[in-house]
Formats: structure tokens, sequence, C-alpha cells
């Protein structure tokens, strides 16, 4: 690898690192913004135009508010827990092909941080980890609203990933390959995989509200019942980063639910636009379709939040392992059953 | 026996279809109805900026009345603090040196006038108590402040202001 390469997969991380912060950054002020226009009302407008400066008020409210640790709580953990929530959390990005190969003059880049072959699973598993953040954060506060919170979030989630999997595989099965950035070219035009797999899409989408404990499955934090879930002790930055860490996932997962089913930045005429826009213009407004959908997608998790209530958490179960699990299995089946017919 | 309102509803228990048991279709329902919503117009009144307009009678901030040639009505008959049920109105009289008939109307006036706002429940028989039309609960919302003191209004901002200014 030359020094360029490396220097320019360098300013790709920072790049990356600073959209997803600043989206997570503006996705609590669009959150704000949009509960209101759902409710009837005007929402944040005193910071700035429109309250466009929301966030950097947030965000400065957060530093300057008091560090406070728990006499009782377990010192080293209380501060593992949100560092490892906002750390999980950023490194899902590294896979995510966010274009096609953009050419500036003689040279090629690669809109994506590393092209391994085996895209899904580290995706996968970073999202596994993130469990760890608000099981640590919980149990370390010595808090009994913390410890149920959670223990909720631990089973939640662990049940949920087996039917995100699950409904993955009948993906593979299409496409035939882990890495995200194969399975992104594979949907050129609008040969999106959504149109293959709808059942899979929904499947996967239900889990991806269960995973970034998005309304109707917030009961890891649900206010009602658990004062504050997993961060009821958290004050300061290291609460600023568990909420932070709910909106990165929240971004993260849209990117990758548009990479595995929405078409990532394929669209419609994009090789007309390749020949008339040239190589450096062109993956670039691929860059912009694929922004365009995940915003979609964040918009729609917003959009589910104020519209659904929260689920019982025996509902929540039953809604995981009996019938999300079976349902994706069926997918399976089908889908093995249509592809060996058609292969034939 | 008939429904005295149209709002009667038979309940039942009948156990949920399987479209209902499937979520999907009521969520995509509710999804509607919230994105309905979206496009409303704001009912939200962005205060102080915008004021909602007051009923006619609406009963705000007191006001000292004073007469057609500029002088104070009130005479401190006391009738005002004996009707109000929260005592929220405290008065000192004198009496009306010569040469301050341009001032007050008659032979007595209130040399001191407190309201606590506090404790004023703005129910109007003060005004309606008053024999000389004298006060008024005719202002605006009383503005909010940071110290319980600062709640007991004087004359100088319950009286009105003089006629020639």
């Amino acid at each position: 690898m030359e020094l360029a390469d490396i220097i320019v997969k360098f300013v790709l991380v920072f790049i990356i690192f600073a959209i997803s912060l600043v989206i997570a950054m503006y996705s609590t002020y669009a959150e704000r913004k949009v509960a209101a226009f759902f409710q009837d009302r005007i929402g944040p407008n005193r910071a700035g135009p429109w309250g466009i400066l929301q966030p950097l008020a947030d965000g400065g409210k957060m530093f300057l508010k008091e560090e406070i640790i728990p006499t009782n709580a377990s010192g080293f953990l209380f501060i593992v827990g949100p560092s490892l929530a906002i750390m999980t959390a950023c490194i899902g990005s590294a896979v995510i092909p966010w274009g096609q190969k953009l050419t500036i003059g003689s040279h090629v880049i690669d809109l994506q941080v590393a092209d391994i072959n085996v895209g899904i699973l580290y995706v996968f598993g970073v999202v596994s980890l993130g469990v760890y953040g608000v099981m640590i954060g919980g149990w370390a506060s010595n808090n009994k609203y913390s410890l149920l919170g959670a223990i909720r979030a631990a089973s939640q989630n662990i049940s949920y990933e087996i039917s995100m999997g699950l409904s993955i595989i009948a993906l593979l099965l299409i496409t035939g390959t882990l890495s995200l950035r194969e399975i992104a070219e594979q949907q050129h035009g609008w040969h999106w995989n959504v149109l293959y797999q709808p059942v899979g899409f929904i499947l996967f989408l239900v889990c991806a509200f269960a995973e970034t404990n998005r309304t109707p499955f917030d009961l890891p934090e649900c206010e009602t019942e658990l004062v504050g879930g997993y961060h009821t002790e958290y004050s300061s930055m290291k609460l600023g980063f568990y909420l932070f860490a709910e909106y990165i996932n929240m971004f993260i997962s849209s990117a990758v639910m548009v990479t595995l089913y929405w078409g990532g930045y394929n669209y419609p005429g994009m090789d007309w636009m390749a020949a008339h826009a040239g190589p450096t213009l062109a993956p670039l407004i691929g860059v912009g379709i694929m922004f365009f959908k995940i915003f979609l997608f964040i918009f729609f998790f917003m959009w589910v939040r104020w519209t659904i209530p929260r689920f019982r958490y025996d509902q929540l179960m039953d809604l995981g392992w009996k019938i999300l699990i079976p349902i994706a299995i069926a997918n399976i089946v089908v889908t093995g059953i249509v592809i060996t017919l058609i292969n034939r | 026996m008939e429904p005295l309102s149209n709002k009667r509803k038979v309940v039942d228990n009948k156990p949920l279809n399987f479209l209902e048991r499937a979520y999907l279709p009521a969520i995509l329902q509710g999804l509607a109805i919230t994105m309905k919503h979206f496009f409303r117009k704001p009912v939200t009144i962005s205060y102080p900026e915008e004021k909602r307009e007051f009923s006619e009678n609406f009963r705000g901030m007191h006001s000292l009345k004073r007469d057609e040639d500029g002088r104070e009505r009130c005479t401190a008959c006391g009738l005002c603090a004996l009707s109000c049920p929260a005592e929220a109105i405290t008065m000192i009289a004198a009496e009306r040196q010569p040469g301050e008939e341009n001032l007050y109307r008659e032979e007595k006036y209130a040399a001191v006038y407190e309201i606590n706002m506090l404790r004023c429940i703005f129910c109007g028989l003060c005004e309606e108590a008053c024999p000389k039309e004298a006060i008024y609960l005719d202002g605006d919302i009383v503005p909010s402040d940071y110290l319980r003191k600062d709640f007991i209004y004087g004359k100088d901002k319950l009286v009105e202001p003089p006629l020639n200014q």
C-alpha cells in the first residue's frame, strides 16, 4: 500500500467519523422537530434560525453538567459502559460502501474504509458488541432500575439478533457473497434486493428497531417503568454518550438497511448519469442518493416512534421468538426452493 | 334503557383475527394517521411574540381608574379589601390636603394601595364591590418575576397614567 493510499484512507475515516457524529447530533434536533410536527407543534425554534443551533446548546449543556459517579457504583465499569457504547456505534461504519469508485484525475478512490469479504459478519459482530455497553453500564450503576434495564436490553438484543441473522441468510442465498461492496454492486440500477426479499426486509427492519432500542422496542430505557432504564444513574457527557450512541446506531443501521436491501448508492438511470456526468461527479451523486435514502430511513425511525406505543415485555419476547423466527425460517426455505427451481 | 348520548359503545372480547394479530396493517393505519398530522398547521401560539386574543370579559391585572378630570377615583373605603376572598388587597387611607383637589376626587384617598399578585385569584369581586368604579381587572396577564416581594404591586404599577400624558 502506498503512502498516498494510506493518507486517503485516513481522510476517509475522518470524514465518515465526522459525518456520523454530525448526523447523530442533528438527529437529536430532527427527532424533536419531527416529534413536534407529528403532534401539531412547532418544536425547538429559539436557538438560531429555526432552532438550528439547538444541538450545540444541548452538547454544551451536557459538557457543563456535573459529573456524578454514585458511591456504590463500580467506578471503572461505570466509565467503560458509555465508552464501549459510543465506540461500537462508531466502528460499525467501517465496512459500509458509501459510493462507487471515485476517480479524481488519475487517482481512483474507494469510497469504503475496509472492503473485507465478511462485511456482514463484521456488522453483526459490532452490533452484538453494542449491547455490552448497555449491560456494563446498567450493571455498574448498582441500581435496580438500571439493572432491570440492562437485563431487558441484553435479552432483547440476543433474541432479535437471531431473527435478524436468519433474515440475512435468505438474502445471502440470493447474493452469494458476504461482502457489502459486492452486494451493493449487484443491485445496479433498480435491481434492489427489497424487490426479491420483501419479507426478509420487513424482518430485518423490525429487528433493527429492536437492536437500536427504538420505540416500539425501547424497553431498556422506558421512562414510565424504569425511570431512565440503564442510564438512570448517568449524568453529564456519559449520559450524552449513551444518547449519542443510540443516534449513531440509528444512522448505521439505516445505512446497512439501505446497502443490503434498498440498493445502496444505486438508482435507476445511473448508467446514463455515469456516461454524462463523468467519473468524478457520477459517484458523488450516488453518494448523495445513498444519504438521501439513509435520511428517509432515519425519518421512518422517528415516524414510527411517534406512532406506536411500547410493547409489553412478554409481547416483545412472543414477537421475537414465536413469530419472527418462524417467519424467518420459512423465508429461508421458500427462498432456497425458488432459487433451486430457477437454477435447474 | 335508551342511551342518553350517542357515545355508548358495546365492548366485546372477541379474539383478534389474523390480520389484527399481524400488527402490520394496524401499524400502517397508525402511520397514515400520524402523517396526516405531520402536514397539519401547528396549533402553537408563540407567546410572547404572538398573543392569544382575550375574551371580552377576561380578568387580568388590576388598574386603578381616574375620573374624567384625571383625578384618582379611589377613596380608600376598603370594600375591595373586605370583599377579597384571597385577602390580597391592603391599603392605607389618607386625608386630602388643600391644593390636592386636582389629584384626588374625594376628601379621602389611598396613600398606599397594594395588591399581592401571588395571592390574587382574579375573581373580580373587588371590581364588583367598588362603589366608585375605581378598580377594574382590565389589564394584561401579570408578568413573571423572580422574587415574591416583586409581586406586591403598589400604586406605581396599578394607577392609570395621568390623562395629559
